[in-house]
C-alpha cells in the first residue's frame, strides 16, 4: 500500500517533468540545459545561494503562519495583504525612529510593529468571517486590494520621495536602520534565526499545546468541537491573528532586510506562493522549509533563463503550479480510493 | 393493482424489511401502520425506487417491474411524497411545478400555469403560482407536490407521514383530496403511526412491526387489534432504579420552539434529581427539540427554561454545559465525535486547562475509558475507524464522571442487546448519586424497561406524562398513536 503511494508520487513528478520539458521544447530551447541553468542559477555559488536564502526567509515565514490558519480550516487568501500591512507598519516605525535615532531598540520595535500590523490585518478578515459571515477568501482578497491601495497612496502621497514621487518606492532608510548582514553575501543572519524559530514555534504549537489541538478539532468539525466546549469563532480569530503576525514578520523583513524602503510590490507575491508551499507540504510543518527552498531555487534559477537560453523566467511558475496541481490531484484520488475501499 | 412478494431490504445485518408480502388494490387508500423501526419508510422507498431492494418481486398489474431510481418509478406511474418535501425553496410555485417537465427551448409557462391552477382548484388547494416556495407552509408544499405528481401522470401516490407538522385545517383539506384521488381510480398508500388519520381515510390497513407484516384489516378498523399488531405484547418488566426523586433539576415552562417538522409546542415539564425520563413517540415528534432546548443548543421562541436554580433561557450551549447539562448527540460523526482526531485527542480536549496538552494523562484517561466501556480500539485509533457501536461506547466513555443532567439522543443506537443492557447499568448507577437522565429512544421496549418516567410526544406536544410503574405498553402505544 505504501509502495503504491510512493509509486503514485514518482509518477506524478515524472508527469510534471514531462510537461515542463514539452513546454521548453515548444519554446525552442534544449530541456537539459534549461534544467541545468535552473539549478546552477540558484546553487551555483555562495552569492547565488545567499540570494536563495534571502527569498526563502519571507516565504517560509508566511508558510508558518498559513499552516495555522489552514489547520483550523480557513483559506487565508488574505496573507498577501497581511505581508503588506506588516511592511507598512514596519516602515512607519522606521521613519519615526529615523528622526529619533535609536537603531538597536528600534529594530526590535520594528519587528513587533510588523507582527502587530499583519496580525491586525488578518483579524479584520477574521472578524468579517466570524461576525459578518463573509467568506474569508472574499474578505481576504478584498483586504489585499485595500492594502495594496494604501501602499500606493503612501508611496505617492505622505511618504513620497522629496522632489519626484516614484514607483521605486519611498526614500531609502539610513544604513543604521538596515538589518545587519554578512558582508559580501547580503544575507541577514537575524532573518535566518527568526525563520527557524518560527518553524519550531509553529510545530510546537500544533503538536503540544491546547491551542493547536483546538485548531485541529475545529478545523475537522466545527459543530462537534462546539459540543465539546470549544468556541470556533474565538479560535478562528486566534489562528488568523497568528497567521497575520507571521506574514507581518515577512513583510517587515522585506522592508528592513531586502529593500530598505517601502516599494509597491513589497510582498513580492510571497503570500500567494506560501499558499502553494503549504498545500504541497500537505500542511506538514517539517516539509515546509524543504519545499520552500525548492520553490525559491526555481524562482532564483529561472532568472538565468532569459540570459542563457532566451526563455522567459516564468517557467519556474509553471513548474510550481504543475507540482501543486499534481499533488492536489493525487490527494483527491487517494481519498476517493480510500472511500471506495472502506 | 400492486403486488409485493417477499420484499427484503437488508442494511448489513439489519433487516429493515424481512419478507413483506401484500396486495394493494387499485383505487383504494391503503394504510401502512407501524411504530419506529417497523420498516414502513424503507418499504415505501423501495416501492418508489429511491432504494434498491435486496430481494423480492414487485408486480404492477401482474407484470414484474424492476426499476432503478425515482425517475423510472415516476415513468411507471409511482410517485412519493417524502416526509421532508424535496422541492426548491428559492424558486416559485410555478417553477417547481414545471421542474423536469419542460421540453425544448421555450418553457411554455402559460399552459403550465393553467394546468397548475386547474389541478390545484380541483382539489381545493390554494396555491399562488408566483410565490417562492420557501414562503409556503409545510402543508402547502405538500399540496404543491401532490399537484406536481398528478401532472406527471402518477397513478400510485405514496405519502410518508403526511399529517406531521401541518395544521388541522390543512389536514382536512389533505384527507378530502385523498378521497377525491381515490374516486378517480388513483391508488394511495398512506404511511402513518397515527391511528386517527388511518381510521379516517383508509379502506384497508397493513401493520408492520420490526420488518414484518403482523396483521391486515379492512374497514371498519378495530383500534385495540391494530395496537396489538403495532406494539406486540407487553415485555417482562425488569427491576429498574427506584431512587426517590430529589430537587428540580430541569424546568421547562410553556416552552415553544420550531425545529424538525413539528417543533415543540407549549411544553411544561419538570425533571427531578435521580429520575430517568424516557421520551417516547414517533421519531421527529419533538423529542429531539426537547433535548436540544434542554442542552441550550436551540433557543426557545417562547417560555422559560431553568437548570437547577439558574434561569437559562436564551443562553448558549456552553453556559448550559457549565451548569451541568451534558448532551450526547445521535449523529455520532457529525456532532458527537471529531473525525480525524484520535481517541486520546478526544480525551485531551477535556483534560483541564493550561497551555500544554497533558498527553500522558490523556492517554491514560483514554485507556481507562476504553477499558470501562469496552471500546474495541486503542488510544491512537482515529475515531472514524471505529464501528458505529464502538463510537457510541466512546461517546458514553467521554461523558463526565459526575454528571448532573444527562441528555441522551438514542444512547444505545447501534449496540446489541447485551451491550445496551450493560450501558444502562452504568448509566443508572449515576442516578444513585443524584444524576438525572433524559433520553430519547426509538425502541419503546427500552424505554419501558429502563425509564422511571415516560413522556409521550405526539405532533410536537407532550400528550402523556406518567410514572412507568403506573402505566403499560398498551397505554403508551395508544398515546403514541394519538389516542390519549
Amino acid at each position: 500500500m505504501v509502495r503504491r503511494t510512493v509509486g503514485a508520487y514518482v509518477l506524478m513528478l515524472l508527469g510534471v517533468l514531462c510537461l515542463t520539458t514539452l513546454i521548453v521544447l515548444a519554446a525552442g530551447a534544449p530541456p537539459f540545459a534549461a534544467f541545468y541553468h535552473l539549478f546552477e542559477g540558484s546553487l551555483g555559488s555562495w552569492t547565488k545561494f545567499a540570494q536563495v536564502l534571502t527569498r526563502w526567509i519571507p516565504l517560509t515565514l508566511c508558510s508558518c503562519g498559513l499552516v495555522l490558519s489552514f489547520r483550523i480550516g480557513l483559506w487565508n487568501i488574505g496573507v498577501e495583504g497581511q505581508v503588506v500591512a506588516g511592511a507598512i507598519s514596519a516602515t512607519a516605525i522606521l521613519r519615526m525612529s529615523a528622526e529619533a535615532g535609536f537603531p538597536g531598540i528600534s529594530l526590535v520595535l520594528v519587528f513587533l510593529g510588523g507582527m502587530l500590523g499583519g496580525g491586525v490585518w488578518a483579524i479584520i478578515a477574521g472578524l468579517l468571517k466570524t461576525k459578518g459571515g463573509v467568506n474569508e477568501i472574499f474578505g481576504g482578497l478584498g483586504l489585499n486590494f485595500v492594502a495594496q491601495g494604501i501602499t500606493l497612496w503612501l508611496i505617492f502621497g505622505p511618504w513620497r520621495r522629496p522632489g519626484v514621487a516614484s514607483m521605486s518606492g519611498t526614500e531609502i532608510f539610513p544604513s543604521s536602520l538596515w538589518l545587519p548582514t554578512i558582508a559580501s553575501l547580503r544575507l541577514s543572519p537575524i532573518g535566518l534565526v527568526l525563520t527557524v524559530v518560527a518553524l519550531i514555534a509553529v510545530a510546537w504549537i500544533l503538536t503540544r499545546t491546547r491551542l493547536g489541538l483546538a485548531f485541529k478539532g475545529i478545523g475537522n468539525s466545527p459543530k462537534a468541537a462546539y459540543i465539546h466546549g470549544l468556541k470556533p469563532g474565538r479560535y478562528m480569530l486566534y489562528a488568523m491573528g497568528m497567521a497575520g503576525a507571521c506574514a507581518g514578520l515577512a513583510g517587515t523583513f522585506q522592508v528592513t532586510g531586502v529593500y530598505h524602503r517601502l516599494i509597491p510590490s513589497i510582498s513580492s507575491n510571497y503570500g500567494y506562493l506560501a499558499l502553494l508551499v503549504v498545500m504541497l507540504a500537505n500542511y506538514n510543518v517539517s516539509w515546509i522549509p524543504v519545499i520552500a527552498l525548492f520553490f525559491v531555487c526555481l524562482s532564483v534559477g529561472s532568472i538565468q533563463l532569459p540570459m542563457m537560453l532566451q526563455l522567459d523566467s516564468s517557467l519556474s511558475g509553471i513548474v510550481q503550479g504543475a507540482l501543486v496541481l499534481g499533488i492536489l490531484f493525487l490527494h483527491a484520488w487517494r481519498k476517493r480510493t480510500q472511500e471506495r475501499n472502506s | 393493482m400492486i403486488t409485493l412478494q417477499d420484499i427484503h431490504k437488508h442494511y448489513g445485518a439489519v433487516r429493515a424489511n424481512d419478507g413483506i408480502s401484500m396486495e394493494i388494490a387499485e383505487g383504494s387508500i391503503h394504510g401502512i401502520l407501524g411504530e419506529n423501526g417497523a420498516g414502513k419508510s424503507t418499504l415505501m422507498k423501495v416501492l418508489a425506487g429511491f432504494v434498491r431492494k435486496t430481494s423480492g418481486t414487485i408486480r404492477l398489474d401482474g407484470r414484474a417491474a424492476d426499476y432503478k431510481g425515482p425517475g423510472k418509478a415516476t415513468q411507471l406511474g409511482i410517485g412519493m411524497l417524502y416526509q421532508d418535501p424535496l422541492d426548491f425553496p428559492s424558486l416559485s410555485v410555478l417553477e417547481n411545478f414545471m421542474m423536469g417537465r419542460s421540453r425544448g427551448v421555450s418553457s411554455n409557462k402559460g399552459s403550465h400555469r393553467h394546468q397548475l391552477e386547474d389541478l390545484a382548484g380541483s382539489f381545493g388547494f390554494r396555491l399562488d403560482p408566483d410565490t417562492p416556495v420557501r414562503k409556503l407552509t409545510v402543508g402547502e408544499r405538500q399540496q404543491l407536490e401532490i399537484v406536481r405528481l398528478m401532472a406527471l401522470g402518477v397513478d400510485v401516490l405514496i405519502l410518508d407521514e403526511p399529517t406531521t407538522g401541518i395544521s388541522s385545517h390543512q389536514r382536512q383539506v389533505l384527507l378530502t383530496a385523498l378521497r377525491k384521488l381515490a374516486s378517480r381510480k388513483k391508488t394511495i398508500l398512506f404511511v402513518s403511526h397515527k391511528l386517527d388519520d388511518v381510521e379516517a381515510v383508509c379502506n384497508r390497513v397493513t401493520v408492520l412491526r420490526q420488518g414484518r407484516v403482523t396483521g391486515e384489516m379492512d374497514k371498519p378498523l378495530e383500534t385495540s387489534r391494530l395496537l396489538g399488531w403495532m406494539f406486540g405484547s407487553t415485555p417482562e418488566s425488569h427491576p429498574r432504579s427506584e431512587v426517590e426523586p430529589g430537587d428540580n433539576i430541569l424546568t421547562m415552562k410553556e416552552v415553544s420552539s420550531p425545529g424538525g417538522r413539528t417543533g415543540l409546542i407549549d411544553c411544561t415539564v419538570t425533571v427531578r434529581q435521580g429520575e430517568v425520563v424516557g421520551l417516547a413517540g414517533l421519531e421527529g415528534s419533538g423529542q429531539d427539540v426537547f433535548l436540544r432546548l434542554a442542552a441550550g443548543l436551540i433557543k426557545p421562541e417562547k417560555g422559560m427554561i431553568r437548570v437547577d436554580k439558574d434561569v437559562m433561557t436564551g443562553r448558549d450551549h456552553h453556559a448550559f454545559r457549565e451548569c451541568g447539562a451534558t448532551f450526547l448527540p445521535a449523529a455520532r460523526l457529525e456532532e458527537g465525535l471529531i473525525p480525524g482526531l484520535t481517541i486520546t485527542e478526544h480525551f485531551a480536549l477535556q483534560a483541564g486547562r493550561g497551555v500544554l496538552v497533558p498527553w500522558e494523562q490523556s492517554r491514560e484517561s483514554a485507556a481507562e475509558g476504553i477499558d470501562r466501556f469496552r471500546v474495541v480500539g486503542t488510544p491512537p485509533s482515529p475515531v472514524e475507524s471505529l464501528s458505529g457501536g464502538n463510537q457510541q461506547r466512546l461517546l458514553l466513555a467521554l461523558m463526565p464522571r459526575d454528571p448532573i443532567l444527562l441528555l441522551l439522543e438514542h444512547p444505545t443506537r447501534g449496540l446489541d442487546v447485551e451491550s445496551a443492557q450493560w450501558v444502562w447499568q452504568q448509566l443508572i448507577g449515576y442516578t444513585a448519586t443524584g444524576s438525572s437522565i433524559v433520553f430519547s429512544s426509538a425502541e419503546l421496549e427500552e424505554i419501558l424497561q429502563v425509564a422511571s418516567r415516560i413522556l409521550v410526544f405526539y405532533n410536537g406536544v407532550v400528550v402523556k406524562d406518567t410514572q412507568t410503574r403506573d402505566t403499560n405498553l398498551a397505554e403508551i402505544g395508544k398515546a403514541i398513536a394519538g389516542k390519549v
